[in-house]
């Protein structure tokens, strides 16, 4: 299933990729400063979406005792910090050349960088617990605390009014966009989406394999290969 | 073409942006693929 999710992931961000730079038109009080949106909305998108799914799988973990939740929250971890770092990356290369800072103690931003280190923290706090039974559990507790912020940044740019714009894009009404430039952002989300998925699995088969290395099936595993 | 690579003016913002973002990409499926080797 990791190379079908990759290759849709490749194709997907081809396209995004094309209609970011070629297709969608420039804007007419950005220029081309606004192509950065392409990139950062997705991020920006995905580092909250995987912080709920992520804290969801710690939170079945705690309820069921299942082994496989944690497992699960420890192999998105990693995948989510880096669309974090990159959502607040592209923000502040945007932020230079339309706000004139790289970066200001906006509700938004600041909410954005917790979101950092609560990701940073879970990966710490289950590394530095030997063992995984009990890492599961605490990183769990920390996970579920943290999911409060992710309410606190999709709504922080309505509760205070600070220099972060509002949503582009929304459920409920039309999108305030250019069609192309909603498509690109969109083929760049999906394809943001379908790596996150051949990440996580990816690094879930390698945790599987490392924490039952000597479980018999493992064991035949190895010795076939 | 190189109009393009300029991108009005902002080719830093655009390119640091999307440069960053890659080299990430890049290093996350290069951390994953050496660690299946490894097993």
């Amino acid at each position: 299933m990791i190379p079908w999710f990759s290759l849709l992931a490749g194709m997907l961000a081809l396209a995004g990729l094309y209609v970011a730079f070629f297709v969608a038109p420039t804007d007419h009080q950005q220029g081309e400063a606004y192509r950065i949106i392409f990139l950062h909305v997705p991020t920006a998108w995905m580092s909250m979406f995987l912080y709920v799914v992520m804290a969801g799988w710690a939170g079945i973990g705690l309820a069921l005792n299942t082994r496989l939740s944690g497992m699960m929250a420890s192999a998105i971890a990693p995948t989510g910090a880096m669309f974090t770092f990159l959502a607040l990356w592209s923000g502040a290369l945007w932020g230079r050349p339309t706000w004139g800072a790289y970066w200001v103690w906006d509700a938004r931003l600041t909410s954005e960088l917790v979101l950092l280190f609560l990701y940073l923290g879970f990966i710490a706090l289950k590394s530095a617990i030997p063992d995984p039974v009990r890492a599961d559990r605490a990183g769990a507790i920390l996970a579920l605390v943290g999911v409060v912020n992710v309410p606190i940044i999709y709504f922080s740019v309505q509760w205070w009014n600070t220099l972060h714009q509002g949503a582009s894009v929304s459920l409920t009404r039309a999108p305030s966009m250019a069609a192309t430039m909603l498509l690109g952002m969109l083929l760049m989300a999906l394809a943001a989406w379908m790596y996150s998925i051949a990440t996580a699995l990816a690094r879930v088969r390698s945790i599987i394999l490392e924490r039952e290395r000597d479980a018999e099936w493992v064991r035949l595993q190895r010795a076939a290969t | 073409m190189s109009e393009f690579f300029a991108m009005g003016g902002y080719g830093f913002y655009v390119w640091g942006s999307y440069g960053v973002a890659a080299l990430c990409i890049c290093m996350e499926i290069f951390s994953l693929t050496s660690k299946k080797l490894k097993l």
